[in-house]
């Protein structure tokens, strides 16, 4: 499993994804290969995947700091806190000044599983956004 | 310090500028080193344990089998009492001696390779243990590099393609104006959908002589026959 087996078999998906999305992949090279995906629809909030060792890590960027009403910090980190567990295979991180949802998979998982993490992870992004806006200015 | 408080310590530190090691390469080759040392020795360690295991088998097959061969002997030997030849039992019997010292020997080697197999045991145990521990640590810190060299490509990217980063709410925005789009399309397929179902079942009514029917020549002529009476 890396980035190029994961981006041939969404392509090759096209309509057919059980999970009624379609994934358009765009790999981006550098120290680590990352793999950009976006999902038709939700072009605005790609997903970006990169495989190490022993783990698939899947990153959608929400905001950064400066997008975040400087009272309401500490409230949004605790929303983030205690949403953590009940949000389905995402968590919550901040990376550098920037919030992210991701969804860690072993490197033995397959296609169905990385297929299904990425609609997941994507689906929980666009919720947090809209349910999470009170906190942004 | 915990490789886990390293990496806080770091991050918090602002080390997360784009491509700063978190832990510097060196410490790290150090660190990949001293786990494959440590899967050596579990190797060698398996190995051992291998070795000393089968010994203990073979030695526990010889006092069984001792102790069978002495059952046997004292059995020669109530049966050359019984025909009252002692000179005989005597032999046997020292036969007994013998075989009963071979016995504690062998079981004395059993019960060493005994205690040997169960200490490799827990050397093993534990030292995978800490390989797995070792593993998990150095996980942390390459997944923590790899994230920020995934970071520093995705901005990179963004920044070389100059598509420009929209805020949260705009993305979501233009989401949802998508998603609605969307629906609004599906809707009015929907209508036309079933539009079209409707005129198809007037036709299927008016080709059955049901409902209103197409004016022909014959029906004027036969009206204005009967206006005409």
């Amino acid at each position: 499993m890396n980035i190029h087996t994961i981006a041939d078999h969404l392509n090759s998906l096209a309509d057919n994804s059980d999970t009624g999305m379609s994934f358009d992949c765009q790999p981006i090279s550098g120290e680590v290969d990352v793999l950009q995906i976006s999902i038709l629809g939700r072009e605005e909030l790609p997903i970006f995947v990169s495989v190490t060792e022993d783990q698939i890590i899947c990153i959608c960027y929400l905001w950064g700091l400066d997008e975040v009403k400087p009272e309401s910090v500490n409230a949004m980190h605790e929303s983030m806190l205690e949403m953590n567990i009940p949000m389905p295979l995402t968590s919550f991180s901040k990376i550098g000044d920037k919030y992210v949802v991701f969804g860690a998979l072993s490197i033995k998982s397959n296609f169905i599983d990385v297929e299904h993490e990425l609609a997941v992870l994507s689906n929980n992004a666009v919720e947090v956004i809209d349910d999470m806006s009170e906190y942004l200015l | 310090m915990s490789i886990f408080k390293k990496i806080m310590t770091a991050i918090r530190g602002g080390a997360s500028e784009a491509g700063e090691a978190i832990i510097d390469a060196n410490a790290t080759r150090i660190f990949e080193q001293e786990i494959r040392d440590a899967e050596n020795h579990l190797t060698k360690a398996k190995r051992d344990l291998t070795g000393v295991m089968a010994e203990q088998m073979s030695a526990k097959r010889e006092v069984d089998r001792l102790g069978r061969e002495v059952t046997e002997h004292e059995g020669y030997v109530a049966q050359a009492l019984e025909k009252g030849d002692e000179t005989l039992a005597l032999a046997v019997a020292e036969k007994i001696a013998n075989l009963e010292t071979t016995l504690a020997d062998q079981q004395q080697a059993h019960d060493s390779f005994s205690g040997s197999a169960d200490r490799l045991k827990d050397l093993v145990k534990k030292s995978e243990r800490q390989v797995a521990e070792h593993k998990r640590q150095l996980s942390m810190v390459k997944t923590t590099e790899s994230v920020q060299r995934a970071t520093a490509a995705i901005t990179d990217n963004f920044s070389s393609s100059n598509s420009k980063l929209l805020s949260a709410k705009d993305s979501l925005e233009r989401i949802k104006a998508k998603q609605q789009k969307f629906d609004d399309r599906m809707k009015a397929a929907e209508l036309l959908e079933s539009e079209d179902s409707d005129s198809s079942l007037q036709a299927q009514l008016k080709a059955a002589g049901i409902g209103a029917q197409d004016k022909s020549a014959n029906s004027v002529l036969e009206r204005l026959k009967a206006k005409k009476k």
